[in-house]
């Protein structure tokens, strides 16, 4: 066991145990800090995967965007307070067997795969992954295409986030 | 324009004007007068044409104006009709021209064209006579007919008929020409068909005929199977043709094929031409108006049967030279026209109605022609059939103006009584002499009044043609008809023009207009001169002085030339002796009949009159024998049995059924398997609905699990096979 | 070193989880924190692909990226429906909105 490995398991630990208690809360705030916990604990495993720009990329969006964004909805849908009660719904335990059943069969499948166990490459050193994803990103025989989509997307979604939560009764 | 196509032109002015008349000019009574008379005009002047031109041909029985053209294409060959003037047809041409122009002309005056109409009259019935008012007086005249076109329509129809007949060259046009004639018989028979009498008149008149003319059918068509051929050139005058037909056997015993065949021609003459036992249409048919009754009952249809009998002598013939046995079919016809002579002219004797008496002469008459033609004697037959149209016909147009006399008088006292009764009138010989005279010339000619008359030149051969071949029962037969005809003539003429009046109307009778007039004239003066173109070479004194110009010209219509008859005093006394004995006797019977007084005649013969009178109860016996069981077939069997029954049971069985089937299908197939099929599909569709319709909960976590699930499955399946 | 195994293994827990949690939440913001799992998972699983098969070819960071980007707008687009569905009808549990259906 060397010390990546327990960091990795202890961080695995934390992200399901987390994971379990985001789906498993009635009361939502509680949620919504467990899913900052769970997201806190996939930007380590960025780190480990060696895509540190993308750890900090998911702590800004993530942790700093999306969560607060769900906690604001949470405040917002209050609605009546014993409804707090009940959060799952009658047939969660039928859910919970076919989440279990897509899980065994996921691994199982993947089991079959020859690359399952491989380890990983060396990267040579003084690469800089940073400059190559930031280059990807913005070369035209890279992925700038996708680049530009994506911010016409989150254009989209802005002006249709904008145009659906707006105040009833006065037009756009 | 050659003659020959003048002949094909003949029959069409007066066809033109009938359809002319129907169609457009019928409001027009003065028009379609003149498209009548014109189109027989323009018929007369074209036959006149061909008949001079017919005479001028040297042995014009040998080569005679023909044309033929094809027709209707058969198995292999085609059939040819056309058109045939010969002798027999130049002569029948000549007179048929004459008198239907002069009953065309007679027509205008007989249905008082120029006349007020009456008030009361109404199609279909005579007219009744009109108002007219002088001031202050108003008398009764006589009114216009109502339906005046269509008489001409219908009259120029018939003239059509007869010229076709006339002009045919084979039996097949030629019974187009009867047939024509016999529609329109019918039609003007019940010319005035709101009267009953007039209606069953017609019937009759057409059903009897009928009778004749299926046989008359079955003879043309065995004539036809036997030869292959209806052409009168072709049968008539190819005596191969006629000698196999006299040999070969008929299906009746005892008969060749040209007796059988002769004899069913032959019994169509009997229908058409009124002989007994078929002449019982005649007299009825005098319910038409007069000059109806003096074309086609006395001058051209009834002429038609004998014509028809004259062109077919040949076949009737075949077999029989001059001087030998009669035929069958000769024998057939010799006493049939000899017994209806003497029959007729029996019949007539006690006859009260002026046009009766004349339409038993017409029967006597056609007797003669046909016992004449029984005998062998062609040229006389052929010769009587001439002048009797002419005197026939100028009879009864006399007799029509006689009535109209009459009937102005009755008009004119409003005195009833029947204008037609000869014991109503008297004393006309002052009030209507044109009349008079030319009746009178008729009368005489009818009578065979010596030398002068037409009648007695065609009356006399026959008699000298009988006894001079030694046929003493038709001889005699004919003789005693022959006194009897002048009898009753006499009686005629001194019941209606003689002595003083009878009734008022009588008195008061006056001539009839110029239209009416003029015909009498014109045929009184045939009446007279056609007979002397006959006078036989041998006859005293003015024998010889004209040649017998109708013996050769007619008898060179047959292929040998009949000779001569010798010449014997005998008939020709017995001819003149039943002539002016007869005359004489009648004048002197009944030229003093008194008002209201009855037949002397009854007194006379007692039982045996009324007899006579009822013309010896043959239309009782008839409507016996014949149509009362036909009715009451009708009635029981056709109508009540047969149609209601039979035909209308299987409809209405049909329709019971039909409907019961249509029930059945209905209850065990429409209801239970189509509707019931339609219906359980909804059913089923909806149940179906209510079940699947649960799937759509409108929760999306529940879509989403659906989804999801189908998802995975199919793509870890599919990865599974790859995988392994 | 860890294996490629430990890291698929725990994307597929964590995107079962997620998946739990989707179906079967009944607040509709619930549901699309299951829902963010779920993608945090997808992220995993293809980075460490990136690491473990073609580190050479940033591709697998750039897909990464990607879908940053449609996350967040995802949840900016579904939380403010879900706010427009809490003002019609003062609720947002998943099954008391069923409109969509017969």
């Amino acid at each position: 066991m060397t010390p990546i490995q327990g960091v990795f398991l202890i961080t695995a630990a934390a992200i399901l145990w987390s994971a379990y208690m985001v789906v498993t809360r009635d009361n939502l705030i509680h949620s919504a800090l467990y899913l900052i916990i769970t997201l806190f604990g996939v930007a380590v495993l960025f780190v480990l995967l060696e895509a540190g720009f993308l750890a900090v990329v998911q702590v800004l969006v993530y942790i700093g965007a999306i969560a607060i964004l769900m906690i604001f909805a949470v405040m917002l849908t209050r609605g009546d307070v014993d409804k707090l009660e009940q959060v799952s719904i009658a047939n969660s335990g039928f859910v919970a067997m076919i989440s279990i059943l897509f899980f065994s069969t996921l691994i199982l499948l993947m089991g079959q795969w020859p690359a399952f166990s491989s380890t990983a490459p060396e990267l040579e050193a003084g690469r800089d992954t940073v400059v190559e994803l930031g280059t990807a990103l913005v070369s035209p025989k890279g992925y700038v295409i996708p680049f530009e989509v994506a911010s016409v997307l989150l254009l989209a979604a802005l002006i249709g986030a904008l145009y659906v939560a707006r105040p009833q009764g006065k037009g756009k | 324009m050659t003659t020959e196509t003048l002949i094909w032109l003949i029959p069409l002015p007066p066809l033109l004007a009938f359809f002319l008349i129907l169609l457009f000019t019928k409001k027009d009574k003065r028009l379609s007068h003149s498209v009548g008379v014109g189109a027989a005009a323009l018929s007369w002047l074209l036959g006149m044409l061909v008949f001079f031109a017919a005479i001028g041909v040297d042995h014009f029985g040998e080569h005679p104006f023909t044309s033929a053209i094809g027709w209707l294409p058969m198995d292999g060959e085609i059939f040819s009709i056309g058109v045939l003037i010969d002798p027999l047809s130049a002569v029948t041409l000549f007179f048929v021209a004459w008198t239907v122009l002069m009953i065309f002309i007679y027509s205008i005056g007989y249905h008082n064209f120029g006349q007020p109409k009456g008030k009361d009259d109404v199609p279909g019935l005579p007219p009744q006579g009109a108002e007219e008012k002088h001031g202050k007086t108003s008398h009764t005249v006589p009114s216009v007919e109502p339906l005046y076109s269509r008489f001409f329509a219908f009259i120029a129809l018939f003239a059509f008929g007869m010229y076709t007949l006339v002009v045919s060259d084979n039996l097949l046009t030629l019974f187009v020409g009867w047939e024509i004639m016999g529609l329109c018989s019918y039609l003007l028979i019940g010319f005035w068909y709101a009267k009953p009498s007039a209606r069953d008149a017609a019937k009759k008149a057409f059903m009897t005929t009928r009778v004749g003319d299926v046989f008359m059918l079955l003879g043309i068509v065995s004539l036809y199977s036997a030869t292959g051929t209806l052409n009168f050139r072709e049968i008539l005058y190819n005596e191969h043709v006629l000698e196999t037909l006299a040999s070969t056997p008929s299906v009746v015993a005892g008969l060749s094929a040209a007796g059988l065949i002769g004899l069913l021609l032959f019994i169509g003459t009997v229908g058409k031409s009124a002989q007994w036992p078929l002449h019982v249409w005649l007299p009825d048919a005098m319910e038409g108006p007069t000059p109806v009754s003096a074309m086609i009952h006395a001058a051209t249809m009834v002429s038609a049967g004998i014509y028809m009998i004259l062109r077919m002598f040949p076949l009737l013939s075949a077999g029989w030279h001059h001087g030998g046995d009669l035929t069958a079919a000769m024998s057939t016809m010799a006493f049939i026209g000899a017994f209806t002579a003497l029959f007729a002219a029996t019949i007539a004797l006690a006859q009260r109605d002026v046009k009766r008496v004349l339409a038993y002469s017409t029967i006597s008459q056609l007797g003669y022609m046909v016992a004449a033609l029984g005998i062998g004697a062609y040229v006389a037959a052929a010769f009587h059939l001439l002048t009797h149209a002419f005197f026939k016909a100028l009879l009864f147009l006399g007799s029509g103006s006689v009535i109209h006399g009459v009937e102005h008088g009755v008009l004119h006292t409003g005195e009833h009584v029947d204008p037609q009764d000869m014991f109503n009138m008297g004393g006309l010989r002052k009030k209507m002499p044109k009349t008079f005279w030319t009746f009178l010339i008729g009368g005489l000619a009818l009578s065979g009044f010596p030398i002068l008359t037409s009648g007695f030149w065609s009356k006399d051969e026959i008699l000298a043609d009988a006894f001079a071949n030694n046929h003493m029962a038709v001889f005699i037969t004919l003789a005693l008809a022959a006194f009897l005809t002048a009898f009753y003539t006499a009686r005629q003429i001194s019941l209606t023009f003689l002595g003083e009046a009878r009734t008022k109307a009588a008195d008061h009778a006056h001539e009839t207009p110029r239209t009416m007039t003029l015909p009498l004239m014109v045929l009184a003066v045939f009446a007279l001169a056609v007979g002397w173109v006959g006078i036989p070479e041998h006859f005293p004194v003015i024998g010889g002085l004209l040649p017998n110009w109708f013996h050769d010209f007619v008898g060179g219509t047959l292929l040998e030339h009949p000779e001569a008859v010798a010449f014997s005093m005998t008939p020709l006394l017995v001819s003149l002796g039943v002539a002016l004995g007869g005359l004489g006797l009648g004048w002197l019977v009944y030229r003093d009949v008194k008002t209201g007084a009855d037949d002397p005649l009854r007194k006379l013969l007692g039982p045996i009159y009324a007899v006579l009178e009822n013309k010896y109860y043959f239309d009782e016996l008839y409507e016996r024998i014949f149509v009362g069981p036909a009715k009451r077939f009708s009635e029981v069997f056709s109508y009540l049995f047969v149609d209601r029954q039979l035909i209308d049971g299987i409809l209405h069985g049909a329709a019971r059924a039909a409907f019961s089937l249509g029930g059945i299908f209905r209850r065990y197939i429409d209801v239970p398997i189509v509707n019931g099929s339609g219906d359980l599909t909804a059913d089923l569709t909806q149940r179906f609905g209510q079940v699947l319709r649960k799937v759509q909960s409108g929760s999306v976590q529940q879509y989403m699990l659906v989804a999801a699930l189908v998802t995975f499955g199919g793509l870890f399946y599919y990865l599974f096979g790859v995988l392994q | 070193m860890i294996p490629l195994s430990w890291y698929l293994v725990l994307s597929a827990a964590l995107f079962s989880i997620g998946f739990y949690g989707v179906l079967s939440r009944k607040n509709s913001v619930a549901i699309l924190m299951g829902l963010e799992l779920m993608l945090n998972a997808v992220n995993v699983n293809i980075v460490a692909f990136w690491r473990f098969l073609a580190p050479e070819n940033i591709a697998g960071q750039a897909f990464a990226v990607i879908v940053f980007a449609v996350a967040a707008a995802e949840v900016a687009v579904g939380l403010a429906l879900v706010i427009s569905i809490y003002r019609r009808q003062k609720t947002v549990a998943a099954d008391e909105i069923d409109l969509m259906k017969w």
